[in-house]
């Protein structure tokens, strides 16, 4: 994946600001685990472009690299992962443009939060049990605005709980008495503290029920809308990521595999992979049918082949694609707004036909 | 269809919880979560049956206690019509040997310190008789350990024998929580959420697969899931639960296309749907103003369990508790909407025309990663 950036312009959705800008922009970020003579390669110069306003989904199985991908670009990603190569690009709300990656531990700390807030996988243990909800907000806000009054933080953070359809009163409250969906309401407003310009959420609704996932995906995306941050959204749930996302990145074993508007990714996914994770989801309406989903199972990321790493699993496979890795690049079709890294658009001699990947 | 005897049924599944710690003196009284009241279940004979509902609907307390992992409060588990037995050891090994469980988690499931074989053959030796009496033993157990394997398509057998679970995927690790059930022969698998933990691509081999038992060697299934979509795809009937209580049940295809009860239609508007691009399911989801959350189960008040959130609720909703109305034949819904009762709200009857079931998910080879 050795492409650099990304330049090709967006297609906008219709809903939503869309200006061409980039506020977010990884180049060949590499993430190894482990140290010494023998680390696992997790993320292999992965390039990604976040446009201001934009909602971008990150698709892909457990284990494939898109948390790994969201703690690296923000620096959060703990001991064995070690980040090995790339850069990081914030544009600032001044134009003003800075590699996260090499900040200064105050410079960091500053930004984050202020610059870019995530939402943890989990964020129902995220809180801290034994603080109210109240003195957590506050702290965070106080954290960065040293100059502001108690009686004001306290103030704005009544003023985010309220945002996010929480009523003040429970400042006062312990996350424990909290519901699952109250605690996750209060982890975003955490994260929309300092008017943040790129929301991270990571697996954000996992663990609810589809009832909350849905209204709390509304409210951020209303709030989106209002504030004007851009979002991140990380999950695996590829039908969620087409409702909601303006441009989806899947991604397997440590690498992107095709990124499109997310309604053409649903339409006519052109990476086979793409094409199986979307036959892999029942759907809920239309003719019932048989489905079966991707045969074999995801691979062990520290014993790599050659090769495109989705290979063993493609129905579409070829030989090149047992030795050569695919790059991320534009389609036969030589769409706009896509970029793909299958062998199947590279290798195509003239008036040859692409396999129908349509699986549904 | 369900003229037949179940193979396993319940009536009235009751169960309640004590809240708080209970027994400090000078309390007050225990008082009692009712995570499951009054379910009404019905098992058949080469069906999927799917329990659906948000995690704390008591799903998989229905599971436990079918399974007898718990004891009942109240109601009645029926096997082939005669009342369930659990109490001692021998009954117990009896009852399980029909109605065998598959858990969530095939991480946990699994005792990391045994490879497949023991993990197998101390299935088929608790359950199996050799042809000639006495334990299973010698080259048909062998024989029987294989052919547990190819069952559950890991082929070839000797590759995975001797592996221990934590050298197997998500996907193979399930398949072999899968074979053990399959080791008693049981007439009845009870399947809490098998799929959830394992990787989005895997899932609909191990579906298929329990497709495949249900429809080759005619196993009742009941799949417990909170993804409605799946059990479309997957059941037969399916079983809408909430806050402890039948919402609705009625073949899986009509619920999901034709849902009668708010609360169904609430959850059908919230999943996911790509093709949804109007936003119409999201659009109705903030039009029915569905806030708030499912009771809290210590002791609940009177009336619908619904009803505080849902759109339609008159006083009668929050004054009594509505029974399963049978709306059209084989679909009943727990809300008044559908009963003659004065003070009735209006949830906007449907009509219920003839949905057959659509294409069967029945008849496929569940292969999955067995031959990666």
């Amino acid at each position: 994946m050795s492409t650099g950036v990304e330049t090709s312009p967006g297609v906008a959705r219709d809903a939503g600001p869309t200006a061409e800008e980039p506020v977010l922009e990884v180049r060949n970020l590499s993430v190894d685990y482990g140290f010494g003579d023998d680390p696992t390669h997790v993320l292999r110069e992965v390039s990604l472009t976040l446009r201001r306003g934009e909602v971008l989904g990150l698709a892909g199985e457990s284990g494939c690299g898109k948390s790994t991908l969201a703690y690296a670009a923000t620096r959060l990603l703990p001991p064995p992962g070690l980040i090995t190569g790339g850069e990081v690009w914030l544009t600032g709300r001044d134009g003003e443009r800075a590699d996260l990656l090499a900040l200064s531990d105050a410079e960091l700390r500053a930004a984050r939060w202020r610059d870019i807030a995530i939402v943890f996988q989990g964020a129902m243990s995220s809180l801290n049990p034994v603080f109210r909800v109240e003195k957590q907000l506050i702290d965070g806000i106080l954290a960065h605005r040293p100059r502001m009054g108690r009686a004001e933080a306290r103030e704005r953070a009544a003023e985010l709980l309220r945002l996010v359809g929480i009523s003040a009163d429970r400042l006062r409250a312990y996350p424990h008495q909290l519901s699952g969906g109250m605690r996750q309401r209060v982890m975003i407003a955490m994260a929309l503290a300092l008017e943040p310009q790129v929301l991270i959420m990571d697996e954000p609704t996992t663990a609810l029920d589809v009832v909350m996932q849905r209204q709390i995906l509304e409210q951020v995306m209303e709030l989106r809308e209002r504030l004007g941050f851009s979002v991140v959204l990380i999950t695996h749930d590829v039908s969620l990521l087409v409702e909601v996302a303006d441009r989806i990145a899947v991604m397997y074993a440590g690498e992107i595999v095709e990124t499109a508007p997310a309604r053409d990714v649903y339409q006519r996914p052109r990476h086979p992979y793409s094409a199986g994770l979307l036959g892999s989801f029942p759907p809920l309406h239309g003719p019932r049918r048989e489905l079966a989903g991707i045969p074999g199972a995801p691979p062990d990321l520290s014993q790599r082949e050659p090769g495109c790493p989705f290979a063993p699993r493609c129905p579409h496979v070829m030989d090149v694609c047992r030795t050569e890795l695919p790059v991320l690049g534009r389609t036969a079709q030589a769409e706009e707004a896509r970029l793909v890294a299958c062998h199947l658009h590279t290798s195509l001699s003239a008036g040859e036909k692409l396999p129908d990947l349509v699986a549904r | 269809m369900s003229t037949s005897t179940p193979v396993l049924a319940a009536h009235g599944l009751t169960k309640h919880f004590r809240a708080g710690g209970g027994r400090v003196s000078g309390r007050s009284p225990a008082r009692a979560i009712h995570a499951v009241d009054g379910v009404d279940l019905e098992l058949h004979r080469g069906q999927v049956l799917a329990v659906v509902g948000e995690s704390g609907s008591g799903k998989s307390t229905v599971a436990r206690l079918l399974a007898g992992l718990i004891p009942i409060t109240g109601g009645q588990v029926l096997l082939d019509g005669a009342e369930a037995r659990l109490r001692g050891r021998r009954a117990f090994r009896a009852y399980v040997r029909r109605v065998q469980m598959i858990f969530q988690d095939p991480f946990a499931s699994l005792n990391p310190v045994h490879p497949v074989r023991y993990t197998l053959t101390r299935a088929l030796r608790l359950h199996r008789k050799q042809s000639s009496g006495g334990t299973l033993r010698g080259t048909e157990l062998e024989a029987a350990l294989t052919e547990l394997l190819e069952r559950v398509h890991l082929t070839p057998a000797t590759r995975y024998v001797d592996k221990f679970p934590h050298e197997l995927s998500g996907g193979q690790r399930q398949r072999i929580a899968i074979a053990r059930a399959l080791a008693a022969e049981p007439e009845v698998l009870l399947a809490d959420e098998p799929v959830s933990m394992l990787d989005v691509s895997i899932r609909l081999g191990i579906l298929n697969l329990l497709a495949d038992l249900r429809d080759r060697l005619g196993i009742a299934v009941l799949y417990i899931t909170h993804d409605i979509a799946s059990a479309r795809y997957f059941a037969d009937r399916t079983t809408v639960l909430y806050a402890g209580q039948v919402m609705e049940t009625g073949d899986s295809e009509s619920v999901t296309q034709e849902p009668l009860h708010p609360y169904t239609r609430l959850l059908i508007a919230s999943a996911p749907d790509p093709d949804d691009l109007a936003g119409t399911g999201a659009a109705a989801v903030r039009e029915q103003g569905t806030g708030g959350e499912p009771p809290s189960l210590v002791d609940p008040p009177p009336g619908c369990r619904f009803a505080p959130r849902c759109p339609y609720a008159t006083d009668l909703c929050r004054g009594e508790t509505p029974e399963l109305i049978e709306v059209t034949p084989g679909r009943s819904a727990a809300c008044w909407g559908y009963s003659e009762r004065e003070g009735r709200p209006d949830v906007g009857r449907v009509s219920t025309g003839s949905t057959s079931g659509g294409v069967s998910t029945g008849s496929t080879s569940g292969g999955g990663e067995a031959g990666a």
